[in-house]
């Protein structure tokens, strides 16, 4: 057995409809170019994307889920953040 | 199933970290990579995961051994794309087994040691072309009832990659149901070339959901998971009678006399398979347990040079950049 194991990388891909790269899983390669080749093989067999982004798996940072209350409870209570929040009368017509 | 027979581990947590834990998986939540997990969550998760994973990968090899000898180009292309999205398949389980905390080399070495299993089912020889057909539409068809509930299992890197796997599922199934169709309504021998392949992968197929375990204390926990979301004789009664009718319009006889709709039920009654045989199979003497495994042994080691090499020119050019850099 190969002692070295290739790296793993995160695979981001973005679809035909000018939509952001998403995050669609991982794979390892040896390097990036490698990488790309595999991500082809591996997520977009049927046209899913036009094009790919890779990132070492080691260099994401990735917020605690312990950290989940503090980051994201505070935008519980704001609620007038979302245009629903106001009543606009009928007659003012679409807004 | 892919994964068959998947014994439960033992937890050493608190009673109260474990029902903390099981009221979220009740509350239907996700648990993900990095958050707390019983032990014997995450260890029963890897055995699941990876023994599913390596069907896939070894779920190739029958296929594969038709790629050269497909009857025209189109199947063989066809083929072709069915045998690599298997690999595919694999790729996002290993990927979704490393999140708990196991490397992909890892669970290679114990699949080739024989540490780890994989389904009964790739232990049976593909002796004709019929038998692409009733694969595709018998094994992933088996399979597909056992992976469109768990996209909704609790581990979400396992749901996610069942989602993704269920999307390209329905090309296998349908893809083998064609060839069937072919067979079937062709020459007499080409249909007794059909019939013979539905004798001898149906009770292989059934085989694949496992044995009951309606009294299984390992199933009640994995269900209590939600690492398991149907009991086996569940799946196999919905397999059956899906199955049925599809052979029936192909014209074909499924090979079991006591096969009977039950008005009263409105399932299909049906003979179970040879248990013992099962067993067997599992414990390495199905008909090629060994040429699988020696496949996967020898593809491994033979792609060793290249994998090296691989990685050689990756730190060498790695190692030109850094020198360019700093010039
Ligand atoms: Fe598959
Ligand atoms: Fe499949």
């Amino acid at each position: 057995m190969s002692k070295k194991e290739w790296p793993l990388w995160e695979i981001f891909i973005r679809g035909q409809h000018g939509l952001n790269h998403r995050h669609v899983g991982s794979l390892h390669a040896p390097d990036a170019e490698m990488a790309i080749n595999h991500a082809r093989d591996v997520y977009t067999r049927r046209k899913e994307g036009v094009s790919i982004w890779v990132v070492p798996s080691s260099e994401i940072t990735a917020s605690s889920p312990s950290d989940k209350g503090p980051l994201f409870d505070p935008a519980e209570s704001k609620v007038y953040r979302h245009p629903t929040f106001f009543d606009i009368p009928d007659e003012v017509g679409h807004m | 199933m892919y994964a068959q027979m998947i014994k439960s581990e033992k937890s050493n947590e608190t009673p109260e970290e474990l029902a903390a834990f099981q009221a979220r998986i009740d509350r239907g939540e996700r648990i993900e990579p990095k958050e707390w997990m019983p032990e014997g969550y995450r260890k029963t998760l890897i055995r699941q995961i990876g023994q599913h994973a390596h069907s896939e990968i070894v779920g190739q090899l029958p296929e594969g051994n038709w790629v050269t000898r497909a009857p025209t180009l189109e199947r063989k292309a066809i083929l072709l794309a069915k045998v690599q999205d298997e690999a595919g398949h694999g790729l996002y389980l290993y990927s979704a087994c490393e999140t708990l905390g196991v490397s992909r080399d890892e669970l290679f070495e114990k699949l080739h040691s024989g540490a780890m299993k994989y389904s009964s089912i790739f232990n049976y020889p593909t002796l004709t072309w019929a038998d692409m057909g009733a694969v595709g539409w018998l094994v992933d068809g088996a399979a597909i009832m056992n992976q469109v509930p768990l996209q909704r299992t609790s581990y979400g890197p396992y749901a996610r990659a069942m989602i993704r796997i269920c999307k390209e599922e329905s090309f296998h199934q349908r893809q083998g149901y064609s060839v069937m169709m072919k067979m079937a309504q062709g020459t007499e021998a080409q249909k007794a070339m059909a019939q013979d392949a539905l004798n001898r992968f149906w009770y292989p197929a059934l085989m694949m959901f496992g044995p009951s375990d309606a009294e299984s204390v390992h199933s009640e926990q994995n269900m209590a998971w939600k690492i398991k979301i149907n009991s086996n004789d569940e799946l196999r009664q919905r397999f059956v009678n899906e199955t049925v009718p599809q052979a029936h319009y192909l014209g074909l006889t499924v090979p079991d006399e006591n096969l009977k709709f039950n008005e009263e039920t409105g399932n299909w009654d049906f003979s179970q398979p040879d248990w013992t045989e099962f067993f067997e199979v599992l414990k390495g003497n199905g008909p090629c347990n060994e040429e699988r495994l020696g496949a996967r042994r020898k593809a491994w080691d033979d792609g060793e040079w290249f994998r090296d090499g691989l990685s050689a020119y990756a730190e060498k050019s790695a190692a030109r950049r850094a020198a360019v850099a700093a010039e």
